[in-house]
């Protein structure tokens, strides 16, 4: 079929990709700092305090923002892991295997900032509450995923048996999300708080929001940069990587490389000839 | 095309039967960790049945997952894996017949042995009869879930510790649906939407779980 | 008393011959294999058709197993493609399937299991309904009679390569791919393979081997040599 050669395959060529992030990077870091300072600013000083918890819930201004990056994070990893079992596209296993450490710092984050916030609130550190367990089940399905990928001395092998792992692991995330709520409110009724209730202001909506925007783009800046290192150290010896690593890679070798990894994505045979 | 797994079926329980050990150690094992709950946590009656649910799911879980550990190992290791994956049946049907023969020979005991250990913890009447239920519909489905992990891990370094990372995660909303609907039958409530949930899982990770167990095979052929 | 006679083709293996294949059965083209990241070979091609032996020639390490293991479907090529009766090898019928046989370096010969045994699930997985006569009988002509109802465990290596040798004689497969199939074979044994394959090559049939040792006695093969 034409799914095999159509023009995004372009990006696939790690030496094309390196390119592109190498310009991308530059503007993403200020990007995520500016957003983070105006959302920082705007939570600590601008928002005002709640009329329940005062001052502690300030903490959601990084609690919620990593939260939901865990759980996009898992599904991009286990959408990476498909494209790469399905087309063998290297490039995706290169781009799972950078999000999976920033996946599991996100949740860890979270699950750090939920005990922070807990202490005050609910007088302690740590309760079985339904999101805190299923975000922990997220932060062992992302170690399980580096530790496969990480034990496998073939990294094709490991990419490939690692992405299998993603995706059943994404299939299973709702049912785990739903088992765990549903046994939550079998064992304590209902839950301990909602803060994001409609009580919000909208000077906190706009500061969560500015927070989500920098952690996005923080996300975005660190994977890449990651992904750009993964690609160089799994083809140390052409000619793109060590024109890269001092600095200095051309057009023209960007194109050539990009000219034989399409090569060897593209196997002969029916598929390939149609 | 059912002729080949049906002779695939009779080896693999006849090889487990050859060797009876596997099956006692498995038991065993079951058993022990049980008894670890009463001496960790004291003889009350009425703590030990509150604690009867999980403990009993929590102990075949964890046997399930340490017997699963071998279940391709010895195949791969002697070149039988290369020929049931070029066998002339699909090696998701080939998967799923060695994961049934499996479960018959080192999950049924379990089931067949819970309620007794129930007892032993303090269940009563129904109880037991629901937590042989959970088991019956909930083990087959951790049975699929470590093949899937028992598959990838295959000559990785690790390997059985690094499945038991991989695979406890996923095994989460079995143990909370099946040891539920015996909490739910302790409490007089009604437990069939349990089963009845449990048993959906089943019908869903049957088709669907010896496509990842065949596809994780071929990736360790590779 | 000569255990490896080499008397008529059983008609179990009569597949092979009445389907005679046309022109060429099995072709590669443009394969480049790798282990991990480590390049092999790559460019290697070739089509081989009925009544015809490819040896496959290299130093330890060219890739000679992973080429076999290619040829058969197991493993993937980086680039090229393999065709087996006009199908692509990864995802060939069920006919197609059954008609090729890989015996590897690793046996496959369950240590539990006895000669006959471990003969009888060899068939039965490959959906091939075997006689217990042709099993019996086939297992004599590889030099294991009197040893179908020990266990394996109690065989000597030969022995061992012997009962998956077996497989040869009553497969109905017309391509078979071996690797190293000498190993721990005595000089007999040697000459009793050499014999089955150049009968298996005569009625049509298709063979592709390794081998570090000498292969006289073997009928003329076509090279591929993969240093």
């Amino acid at each position: 079929m034409k799914g095999r050669s159509i023009p995004w395959l372009k990006f696939t060529a790690p030496a094309s990709f390196y390119a592109l992030a190498q310009r991308l990077v530059p503007w993403l870091w200020p990007a995520a700092a500016l957003c983070a300072i105006a959302g920082l600013y705007m939570g600590f000083f601008v928002a005002p305090p709640d009329h329940q918890q005062g001052d502690a819930y300030r903490i959601l201004f990084i609690h919620v923002p990593t939260a939901w990056m865990g759980m996009l994070l898992y599904l991009l990893l286990a959408v990476y892991g498909a494209i790469f079992l399905v087309w063998r596209i290297k490039m995706a296993d290169i781009m799972a295997r950078a999000i999976a450490p920033t996946g599991a710092l996100m949740t860890f984050l979270s699950l750090w900032t939920g005990a922070l916030w807990g202490a005050p609130t609910w007088g302690t550190f740590w309760v079985w509450d339904a999101r805190l367990t299923s975000t922990l089940i997220l932060l062992f399905l992302f170690l399980g995923y580096m530790a496969l990928h990480a034990a496998s001395d073939d990294r094709e092998k490991g990419g490939r048996a690692a992405s299998l792992l993603a995706i059943v692991g994404a299939v299973n995330v709702p049912i785990i999300y739903f088992s765990v709520e549903w046994w939550y409110n079998l064992h304590q009724g209902v839950s301990v708080m909602r803060s994001d209730g409609p009580s919000m202001a909208d000077s906190m909506v706009a500061a969560l929001l500015l927070m989500i925007a920098a952690f996005w783009i923080y996300a975005g800046a660190v994977v890449l940069r990651r992904a750009q290192v993964e690609a160089l150290s799994r083809e140390p010896r052409t000619e793109w990587a060590q024109a890269a690593a001092v600095g200095r890679l051309t057009r023209d070798q960007r194109q050539r490389a990009a000219a034989d990894t399409a090569l060897d994505q593209q196997p002969l045979g029916p598929e390939g000839e149609a | 095309m059912m002729r080949p797994l049906w002779t695939l079926l009779q080896r693999d329980i006849s090889l487990i039967v050859t060797r009876r050990q596997d099956v006692l150690t498995v038991v065993a094992f079951f058993v022990i960790v049980i008894t670890l709950f009463p001496l960790a946590i004291g003889p009350e009656p009425e703590k030990l049945r509150t604690i009867a649910p999980g403990a009993v799911w929590v102990a075949a879980a964890l046997a399930s997952l340490i017997s699963l550990d071998r279940l391709f190992a010895d195949d791969w290791r002697d070149g039988t894996l290369e020929q049931l994956a070029l066998a002339p049946q699909p090696l998701a049907l080939t998967a799923l017949a060695k994961v049934i023969a499996h479960w018959l020979s080192l999950g049924l005991p379990l089931v067949i042995l819970s309620p007794a250990l129930g007892y032993s913890l303090g269940l009563q009447g129904i109880e037991l009869a629901v937590l042989a239920a959970s088991l019956l519909l909930g083990t087959p489905i951790l049975s699929l879930l470590g093949a899937v992990g028992a598959a990838m891990t295959l000559g990785v370094r690790g390997g059985g510790a690094l499945m038991a990372l991989l695979i406890l995660p996923l095994y989460v909303p079995v143990l909370i649906l099946g040891a539920g609907a015996v909490n739910e039958a302790m409490f007089a409530a009604p437990y069939q939407a349990h089963l009845s949930l449990l048993g959906a899982l089943l019908a869903v990770a049957l088709p669907l779980l010896p496509l990842a167990i065949a596809g994780a095979l071929r990736i360790t052929l590779d | 008393m000569d255990a490896l006679s080499s008397d008529q083709p059983k008609p179990a293996r009569a597949g092979a011959r009445d389907q005679g294949v046309a022109g060429a059965a099995l072709e590669a083209e443009q394969l480049a294999c790798r282990r991990g990241e480590l390049p092999l070979f790559e460019g290697a091609g070739f089509s081989l058709g009925a009544g015809e032996l490819l040896l496959v020639r290299g130093r330890n390490g060219s890739g000679k197993t992973t080429l076999l293991r290619t040829l058969c479907g197991l493993s993937e090529p980086a680039r090229g493609q393999v065709r087996w009766l006009g199908q692509d090898i990864r995802r060939m019928d069920e006919r197609a399937q059954q008609r090729m046989l890989y015996i590897g370096h690793r046996d496959a010969v369950k240590d539990e299991l006895t000669p006959l045994e471990n003969l009888q699930i060899h068939q039965g997985l490959r959906g091939e309904g075997g006689a217990l006569d042709a099993q019996l009988d086939a297992l004599e002509r590889a030099g294991l009679g009197g040893c179908e109802d020990i266990p394996a465990r109690y065989l000597s290596q030969g022995q061992r390569r012997r009962t998956a040798l077996a497989r040869l004689l009553i497969s109905p497969a017309t391509l078979w791919i071996l690797d190293e199939p000498l190993t721990a074979l005595d000089q007999r044994a040697v000459a009793w393979l050499f014999e089955r394959i150049a009968e298996h090559l005569q009625h049509g049939g298709l063979v592709v081997t390794t081998s570090h040792q000498s292969i006289d006695g073997l009928p003329e093969p076509r090279i591929l040599d993969l240093d």
